[in-house]
This record gives structure tokens, C-alpha cells and sequence, in this order.
């Protein structure tokens, strides 16, 4: 029965990882599947799904088409999501690395600031920092990268206060290397595999936060977000729930497959991942 | 936060003196992460275009230069970057934390009137996910590898994987749209008197939807770390010996597997109370309580900067209080853990 388990988030990640191909290249082929501009009004304000097959999940109260609007927002949902998640775990290997590799005062001091953005909560801060920097989908993959670094670099530190007293940093050290090139392109690269463990979870929690903040109005007013049409939906809870229930079933699908792609990934490098 | 083990040192069971003496020690432990919050929170200000004067004037809807030079000499803002620091330290020292412009008063009592709703929220939203999430995680433990844990294991995965505030329009589209079942939003009826009782239970009946799906956006976490633990003590000597001295199933399962797994269960409180507080943002907004989260959405609105900086000290406060908290409880529950002072770090 284990062995069924095992097989079977074998075949999960295998599943997640097809599916969001899939979402990849609806969303890098958006303006070819729907071309136009999706925020453009096209037909009847509020045609139900299946009813007109050119608008096959419907419009909203504008009468833009639902369809393109997930299709469009899978594109900024997927890369802000990615670039966040990009930015939060780069910031985080760097910091971890310093940390890890320099002597006790600037790691003390590394983890003091690391606490800190830790105790702060974490969503709070990205919206004030959004809403400091300006709603852009660029000040969007900044503020999550901000507010969601700390745990790469905790884990980063650890794996190199555990490789640091390794012979082959011994012997980089003897060959007359200097600390920045033993830290970075000696210790770095054996610290990196546990890392692949938490890309699908940060990933995942990033497209979550970018949603959130979407959600909130809190994104690129000129593009269309999965968040943002949930938001606008929610004003026709009873005559058209389909506007709210459509993007966040395409969210939660779109997580549900990073995360299984993730775990998928980093059972097959053979690091234990989240159990 | 630092992790207890490596922090607690090892001092004998003690009485009230020792336990005044930790709690001092964890909140001195707490001061440079508070400290550098608030420094963080004065460039976050700093870096916003216009300063709370002109924020205000924008608010009054009018005001010359003089007027602001005036206001600016009096809140120590004309001056360069170091003493605005100075200033706001100080102000920041003595609990002011300046003056809300879309509110009109000072940011510290609005924030005061808005924290109660927050708290009952996340306080039942915590009890809900951690109990349900010991219940299920254990369950999923004892049946390891079945159809059971299969199922639990998947579900953990779903319930992560939804925005919080779509659960919440779910439930709303659900029970308040089409079944009728339970108010759309708000915390009481308006234009109601019901009694004392009456109204307690009209608060409840309007907190069930954001309290529940608070909970279950946080339940899958501690569904996995509950498992995890289980499987974990399992295999340790302790239960072997217990189940060798033929105790029964249900003694080894409750006494020596399930109360050393919560552990980590309640530290993970601790470290997910900030994580709350953010989801609580969304949740609040959707369910139109009047909490701290939805008072920073209408910071943000507002752009109310002042209100929104007060928000974020006082919410890094309210994580650093309830981590304070947890360690303590913690000791309640390990005896290996004893509460003493000061050796470590």
C-alpha cells in the first residue's frame, strides 16, 4: 500500500507537471487562443456559460469574455507567480549563503533580519509595500520577493554551516581562493539540491499572494489577473457566481499542479521533501 | 523565531520567580526584531512619494505653505531624514503612532477598536484548524498508506492549494446565496436586540463562514505536521517499550505518540500566527468584518500611510506576543522543558 502511495505521487507529479505545461503554453500563446484585447467588450454583458459557443464560459457584466480573460490572466498569474517566486528564492540563497559563510557577527546579524521579516506578517507586508511602490506588475513581483525570502535563506545557511567544514572547502582555501569564490562556487552549488524542495511551494504561495493582492486591487490595472476577476465577480454573487467560481478554480488548479510538479521533482532528485 | 531546543536552557522545575525571569528574557529576546521592524517600517514611509503632511492637507482639502511648514516644524518632518528618524523613534517610544487622515484620529485608538474582532477571529480559527488538523493528521498517521491517508494526504494538498478569500465567496455563494443558511457578512444584525445572550449567539452565527474558512486554509498545515510528528514518535524507543510492556493500543496512541506530536503542532501556532493575521486581510474584506485586516485594506484604499504603518507595528507586535505566549504553553506541555532564565544566547 506504501508502494501504491509512492506510486501514486510518482504519478501526481508527473500529472501536475503535464498539466501546467499545459497552462504554460495557453498562457505564452494568449493573444493567439484569444486575440484582442480581453478587457475589450465583446458581447451581451452576462451571457451564461455553454450558452453561446463563440463565448463558451461566458461574459461578465461588461460583456468580455470570460475565456480570454483566463486565458490573458494565466499569462500574468503564471509569470508574476514565477518571477516573484524567482526573486524571493534568489534573495534567499544569497542572504543564506552570507550568513552561513561569514563569521558569527554578520550572521547574527543576517539572522536578526531575517527574524524580523519573518515576524512581520508576511502578507501585510506585501500589500503596504505595493501599496508604497504603486500598483505595477513589476512592483507586485518585487514586494513578494520582499516579503517571502526568509525561508530559502534559513535553509541555505543550514546547508552551509553543514558544508562549510567540508576537505574539498579545506582545499579550495589552501589553493588561495578567495571567501566570495569558495562561498558561492564551491559551498553554494551542494547546498542548492535541498532548495529544489521548496521552488513548488514558493511558487505556489507566490501565484496565492499575487492573487490575493489582485484580489484586494492591488495589480496592474491594464492587465487581466485571475485575482482581479474574482474581484469584479463578486458584486454578482447571486445572478452570475460563475465570475467568481471560474478564475478560482483556475488558480487552485494552477497551484494544486506547481505544488505536485514541485514535490514530483524533488522526490525524483531523491530529496525528501515535505512529507 | 528561534526554534526552542537549541534556546531553553536546562534548569530544574522552578517556581514564579523563574517564570517572571523567562517571560523578561523573551521579550528582551524579542527587542532587536522589534527594533528593526520599526526601522524598516520608517523607510517603507520614507519611501513613499509625499509625507503625512501632505497627506493630511490632501485630506482637509486644503492648506497653504504655511500651514504645512507649520505642521511639518511641529511633527519634526521639515527637517532632514536623521532627526524624522530621531522623531518618529521617539514618538514611537511613548506608543504614538501619529495620526490617521482618513480617520481623523490617532492611528493607536482606531487600531485598538478594530483589534478585539481580529483576535476573536483568529483565536477560533486557530483552535479549529489546530484541533481539527490533530484529529485528521493523526488519523492519517495511525492508518499510514490507506485509503485513508491517501485521502487526507490529497485533501491537504486541495485545501493549499485555494485562495482563502474564493473559499470564502464559495461558502458565501453557498450558504447565504442559495441555502440562506447564514448571514452574507458583517459580525451582528443590524437593527436587532436580541438580548445579551441572543447577541452573542448572532455574533457566532455571523463569524462561522470567515472563522471556518480561516481554518481550513491553515488546516492542511497542521493535518501534514501532525502526521509527520506521529510517524515520527512512532519509531522511537518510548513506544516501543510502551507497547512492549503491554499497555493498551489506545494508552500507547493517546499518551506516548499523540502528546509528544503536538509540539511541534503548537510551535507552528506560534510561527503561522503572522501568516493568519495576512489571511485574516482577505478574509475580513470579504466578509465585511470590521477587523484589523480589513482596516488595512482601507488603509491601503485611503492611502492612508500612517494608519497602515501603525497597522504593521501592531501586527509584528501581536506575532511577537502570541510566540511569547506558545513558549510558554510549551513548557505546560513537555516536561522536558522547564521554564528558566537567562543562560542561553
Amino acid at each position: 500500500m506504501i508502494a501504491a502511495l509512492r506510486e501514486f505521487r510518482g504519478a501526481g507529479g508527473v500529472l501536475g507537471g503535464l498539466v501546467l505545461l499545459v497552462i504554460a503554453l495557453i498562457a505564452a500563446a494568449a493573444s493567439w487562443i484569444a486575440p484582442g484585447d480581453p478587457l475589450n467588450m465583446v458581447a451581451r454583458p452576462l451571457t451564461q456559460p455553454f450558452a453561446d459557443p463563440r463565448y463558451l464560459l461566458g461574459t461578465d457584466q461588461l460583456g468580455r469574455n470570460v475565456l480570454a480573460g483566463l486565458v490573458h490572466g494565466a499569462r500574468v498569474s503564471m509569470s508574476v507567480g514565477a518571477a516573484a517566486a524567482a526573486a524571493a528564492i534568489c534573495v534567499g540563497i544569497l542572504v543564506g549563503t552570507m550568513a552561513g559563510f561569514s563569521g558569527r557577527r554578520i550572521d547574527n546579524g543576517l539572522m536578526r533580519i531575517t527574524e524580523a521579516f519573518q515576524t512581520v506578517p508576511t502578507f501585510l507586508l506585501a500589500l503596504a509595500l505595493v501599496s508604497v511602490l504603486g500598483a505595477s506588475a513589476l512592483n507586485v513581483v518585487v514586494a513578494i520577493g520582499i516579503s517571502s525570502w526568509p525561508p530559502t535563506a534559513r535553509l541555505v545557511r543550514a546547508e552551509v554551516l553543514r558544508l562549510k567544514g567540508a576537505d574539498y572547502v579545506d582545499a579550495a582555501r589552501l589553493a588561495g581562493r578567495g571567501s566570495l569564490a569558495i562561498a558561492f562556487m564551491e559551498v553554494l552549488p551542494g547546498a542548492l539540491q535541498p532548495v529544489v524542495a521548496l521552488i513548488g511551494v514558493t511558487v505556489g504561495e507566490a501565484i496565492l499572494v499575487e492573487s490575493a493582492l489582485a484580489f484586494l486591487g492591488l495589480s496592474d490595472p491594464n492587465l487581466v489577473s485571475w485575482g482581479g476577476m474574482i474581484a469584479n465577480g463578486r458584486a454578482l454573487l447571486r445572478t452570475a457566481p460563475y465570475l467568481v467560481v471560474l478564475p478560482g478554480l483556475a488558480i487552485a488548479i494552477a497551484v494544486l499542479c506547481v505544488t505536485l510538479a514541485g514535490d514530483g521533482l524533488a522526490n525524483r532528485l531523491g530529496i525528501v521533501g515535505r512529507r | 523565531m528561534t526554534s526552542h531546543s537549541d534556546s531553553m536552557p536546562n534548569a530544574p522545575p522552578s517556581g514564579a520567580a523563574r517564570f517572571v525571569r523567562f517571560v523578561f528574557w523573551r521579550i528582551a529576546q524579542a527587542i532587536p526584531v522589534l527594533a528593526l521592524v520599526a526601522v524598516g517600517v520608517f523607510f517603507l514611509l520614507e519611501l513613499a512619494e509625499g509625507d503625512a503632511v501632505d497627506a493630511y492637507l490632501a485630506g482637509i482639502g486644503s492648506g497653504d505653505a504655511g500651514f504645512a511648514a507649520d505642521l511639518r516644524e511641529r511633527y519634526g518632518l521639515g527637517d532632514g531624514v536623521g532627526s524624522r528618524f530621531a522623531t518618529y523613534i521617539m514618538r514611537l517610544l511613548v506608543l504614538d503612532f501619529g495620526q490617521s487622515v482618513a480617520f481623523s484620529r490617532d492611528v493607536g485608538s482606531v487600531i485598538m477598536e478594530r483589534l478585539p474582532n481580529t483576535l476573536l477571529m483568529m483565536v477560533s480559527a486557530i483552535a479549529l484548524s489546530a484541533s481539527f488538523g490533530v484529529v485528521l493528521g493523526g488519523l492519517a498517521a495511525l492508518r499510514r498508506g490507506g485509503p485513508l491517508d491517501a485521502g487526507i494526504t490529497f485533501g491537504a494538498l486541495v485545501l493549499n492549494a485555494m485562495p482563502g478569500f474564493w473559499l470564502g465567496l464559495l461558502g458565501i455563494i453557498l450558504f447565504a446565496v442559495k441555502l440562506r443558511w447564514l448571514p452574507i457578512g458583517g459580525l451582528s444584525t443590524l437593527d436587532a436586540d436580541y438580548g445579551p445572550l441572543g447577541s452573542v449567539l448572532d455574533v457566532a452565527r455571523h463569524l462561522i463562514l470567515p472563522v471556518t474558512t480561516l481554518a481550513l486554509t491553515y488546516l492542511a498545515l497542521y493535518m501534514r505536521l501532525m502526521r509527520g510528528a506521529m510517524i515520527d514518535v512512532d519509531n522511537s524507543g518510548w513506544v516501543l517499550a510502551a507497547r512492549a510492556r503491554g499497555l493498551p493500543a489506545r494508552n500507547v496512541v493517546l499518551r506516548h505518540i499523540g502528546r509528544p506530536a503536538l509540539l511541534p503542532v503548537v510551535t507552528m501556532i506560534g510561527l503561522q500566527s503572522g501568516t493568519l493575521l495576512g489571511g485574516s486581510i482577505v478574509i475580513e474584506t470579504v466578509f465585511s468584518i470590521p477587523g484589523l485586516g480589513a482596516l488595512a485594506y482601507e488603509a491601503v484604499n485611503q492611502r492612508d500611510l500612517q494608519l497602515l504603518a501603525g497597522i504593521l507595528l501592531a501586527g509584528t507586535l501581536l506575532v511577537v506576543i502570541v510566540n511569547i505566549v506558545v513558549d510558554l504553553a510549551y513548557g505546560l506541555l513537555d516536561p522536558r522543558v522547564r521554564l528558566g532564565a537567562g543562560d542561553a544566547q
